[in-house]
């Protein structure tokens, strides 16, 4: 597990950690309708250097801009 | 559970009333109108095909780019939407989807098994909304491979709606589907959003519109004058979780499955696989487009189809109507000057394989069969390929009418709207913007274009944009006034201009872009197409840079949904590369008869030689071409590929070496945008913005061609 309170962006590549908060609303509903929501467990599929990363909940997977990462709160 | 029940009055949907008519493009009908709704990538389409078999009407939205497909179905009407995660506003396609949805009588949802948690959402939405319902259960396949079972009864009862498995690509479960359709039903809701509907239903009186108000519609709302709701996160949270329960009841992980899948997909996107993936993947696109279909079908299509056959038989026919005196069979002193070039390239390029020069005179006379097959495999290479025609048909060349009449000369003439503009948009775009979409459709299909925007993002970023901008400008390789309308999609209007500006700058639309390449594959040199692709890139970034310092602001990151890796079903390809290749090819003509007009008037009156001679200390001195390539440029201004396909003529004919091709294709790439797409321009971003980049275009242009030459030459 990772440290408590870390950011999206520092999650190494297959780790799973837990969604914490995400602060951008329009961000937040979006992520809702694909099955992710605070709370959610994810896993870090891929990180592509200096990329974005990809996320996987369950069989749905969804790419993450490097600087949208760094906003999202995980545990 | 109970309270749930009694809301769930199952009511069929004959006794709906139709509310269509002449609302958008929906021909009228006396039947109902069903709609087909689902998620991106759930093979909508195939069951859109299969319901509405031949004749479609293929739309762009009022006001949008978004297509939209209507059909028949018996007397019904049936219509696609786009793929959407749910209805609401955040973008172009929600809003079309959502005002479809809002007029149909029935809707057929169409989910995909293996992603129901994702996919039930907008379901559970479509349900709320209050509409008669019918789910399609789609890739039921796929689902038994990835080793899930979803118990399609116990989701039907709990959803209220009937839910019919299928696998499209095989047409199973679509007579079920249609069995179903009679019983379609308004299905369940949660208790707190009953609650909500309920007390928004008094004010608004519509379900449908009293949910997207709930959840914050600002157009919907303001349509009844209402404030926005503001409680959208707390019913999307509580659909969610609803959903979420529904899955857990319903699906059930038999067992581990098959990963290849999965596998594939990250092979595309990891750098190490990914990057030699994506290498190979534009050298089929280029093989495809740029090597089979820019060379050999064009040279197939355009030279013996439309030149050799076609244009004398307009000719022939415009000139049995026309004044005998009216008429010539001399050649012109323009045509003669080809010759010369032609006679002097096939001598420079034939060397020894001749015991004599050609001269103008003696290609035309020469035995066709005779000097081509004595030629080696080495040598016919080296010839461009209207050299080769004129050795080897060379009465071809010469057996042309001259119309001294203007109107003749406008019909059938060199630029003729029977000859010149027919030949272009038939013989030389068609099959190029079929290459384009045919490459587009298996893209997209495949589920690659995801991962190339998610691959893209980083250095999308380094140009403030976010890797979906890959989406805009993959579409302006195909059609840049299109691609100008998508930018709607981004999320800010910094991202929407630097999109704009790229877009209207450096790329090159698709029969553009299929001229360029056919134009570097004839400079023959490696160096030629390198430099080329060197130059474009360096503006791209440059422009890209400088934009994204000067605007103000931030852009918006990346976060899209990696749909899984199929392989592309060739029906299904080969009718959206139709439906779109039509939709271009109806669009380009009226234009293309503007700009060959526009040349031949501009020809007859003797304009054409004053603006060659404006632009010659431009186009000889700064950028150092023959001074005809200022006609390529005024086409240039009308279309985009027009202008490069003036430049394919002069290119062929052997008039310019590899660097001066190169370099006018640096400038018609960088110049101006079509008069559709600078119109569009002007539209979406503004006056002010639209005409800057307009003008910029220019100065860019011939600021970039001239230093290219002027280091190079």
């Amino acid at each position: 597990m990772t440290k408590p309170h870390t950011h999206l962006s520092e999650v190494r590549a297959g780790r799973e950690v837990r969604i914490v908060a995400i602060p951008d609303e329009e961000i937040r509903s979006q992520l809702i309708r694909f099955g992710i929501s605070e709370g959610s467990r994810v896993v870090c599929e891929v990180k592509l250097p200096l990329g974005p990363l990809v996320l996987r909940h369950n069989r749905q997977e969804i790419a993450v801009g490097r600087q949208l990462a760094k906003t999202i709160r995980v545990s | 559970m109970e309270a749930e029940k009694r809301t769930a009055n199952v009511e069929h949907m004959h006794r709906h009333q139709h509310r269509h008519g002449h609302q958008g493009h929906v021909p009228v009908t006396t039947g109902r109108k069903i709609v087909l709704a689902g998620n991106p990538n759930v093979g909508k389409s195939v069951f859109f095909n299969h319901f509405s078999g031949l004749y479609v009407d293929v739309s762009n939205y009022p006001g949008t780019t978004i297509e939209v497909t209507t059909g028949r179905m018996g007397d019904d009407t049936i219509m696609d939407t786009p793929g959407i995660y749910g209805v609401s506003s955040f973008n172009d396609e929600e809003r079309v989807a959502r005002d479809i949805v809002l007029q149909a009588d029935v809707i057929i949802n169409v989910v995909d098994a293996v992603h129901l948690e994702r996919d039930l959402f907008l379901t559970q939405q479509l349900i709320d909304m209050g509409k008669p319902l019918v789910v399609a259960l789609n890739f039921m396949d796929e689902a038994a491979i990835e080793g899930i079972e979803v118990d399609a009864d116990l989701l039907s009862d709990m959803l209220g709606v009937p839910v019919v498995p299928t696998v499209a690509v095989t047409g199973k479960g679509f007579a079920e589907l249609e069995q179903a359709l009679p019983n379609a039903a308004k299905g369940l809701q949660g208790k707190e959003m009953h609650r909500r509907l309920h007390e928004m239903l008094k004010e608004i009186g519509s379900q449908p519109e009293a949910l997207m108000i709930l959840e914050g519609d600002p157009i919907i709302a303001a349509r009844h004058g209402v404030e926005p709701g503001k409680d959208r996160e707390e019913i999307y949270i509580a659909r969610r979780e609803r959903v979420n329960d529904i899955v857990k009841h319903c699906v059930r992980e038999v067992s581990a499955g098959s990963h290849l899948r999965a596998h594939v997909g990250r092979w595309v996107l990891q750098p190490l696989t990914g990057i030699p993936i994506l290498i190979v993947m534009l050298f089929l696109v280029y093989e495809l487009i740029a090597v089979l279909i820019a060379q050999k079908v064009v040279n197939f299509t355009e030279i013996e189809l439309m030149k050799g056959h076609w244009e004398p038989a307009v000719q022939r026919l415009v000139a049995r109507v026309s004044k005998p005196e009216s008429i010539t069979k001399e050649p012109t002193p323009r045509l003669l000057a080809r010759l010369e070039t032609l006679a002097t390239e096939a001598t420079e390029e034939l060397g020894d394989a001749l015991e004599e020069t050609i001269s103008p005179a003696g290609l035309a006379g020469w035995a066709p069969a005779g000097l081509v097959e004595k030629l080696s495999p080495e040598l016919r290479a080296k010839l461009s390929p209207v050299a080769l025609t004129a050795i080897s048909d060379p009465a071809n060349y010469l057996d042309r009418y001259h119309f001294k009449s203007a109107v003749a000369y406008v019909l059938a003439g060199e630029f003729g709207v029977f000859t010149h503009t027919v030949r272009y948009l038939l013989g030389l775009l068609l099959p190029l913007v079929i290459g384009f979409y045919l490459a587009l459709a298996i893209l997209e299909d495949s589920g690659y274009l995801p991962r190339l925007a998610t691959m893209m993002d980083r250095l999308f970023n380094a140009v403030g944009l976010n890797g979906r901008a890959v989406i805009p400008v993959i579409l302006g390789f195909g059609c840049v006034t299109m691609a100008t309308i998508t930018t709607r999609l981004l999320r800010t209007e910094r991202e929407k201009t630097i999109t704009a500006a790229i877009l209207n700058l450096v790329i090159p639309c698709s029969a553009q872009l299929g001229v360029i390449a056919g134009l570097l594959a004839v400079t023959g040199s490696a160096t030629c197409m390198a430099l080329y692709v060197a130059v474009i890139v360096l503006c791209l970034i440059i422009i890209g840079t400088l934009l994204d310092r000067v605007l103000p602001g931030q852009s918006s990151a990346l976060l899209i949904d990696l749909p899984p890796m199929r392989l592309p079903r060739p029906d299904n390809v080969f009718r959206k590369t139709l439906v779109r290749t039509y939709n271009f090819i109806r669009e380009a003509f009226p234009w293309f008869v503007f700009g060959s007009l526009l040349v031949a008037t501009m020809q007859v009156t003797g304009i054409l030689n004053v603006w060659q001679a404006a632009l010659r200390p431009l186009t000889v001195k700064w950028l150092q071409l023959p001074p005809e390539t200022a006609t390529a440029f005024v086409m240039g201004m009308v279309r985009r590929d027009f202008g490069a396909a003036g430049l394919n003529d002069l290119a062929r004919s052997g008039a310019m070496s590899g660097l001066q091709i190169v370099i006018s294709l640096i400038v018609i790439t960088l110049f101006v945008p079509c008069i559709a797409s600078t119109v569009i321009l002007i539209k979406e971003r503004g006056a002010k913005e639209g005409l800057t980049i307009w003008v910029g275009t220019w100065v860019v242009a011939f600021l970039v061609g001239g230093i290219v030459s002027q280091i190079f030459i």
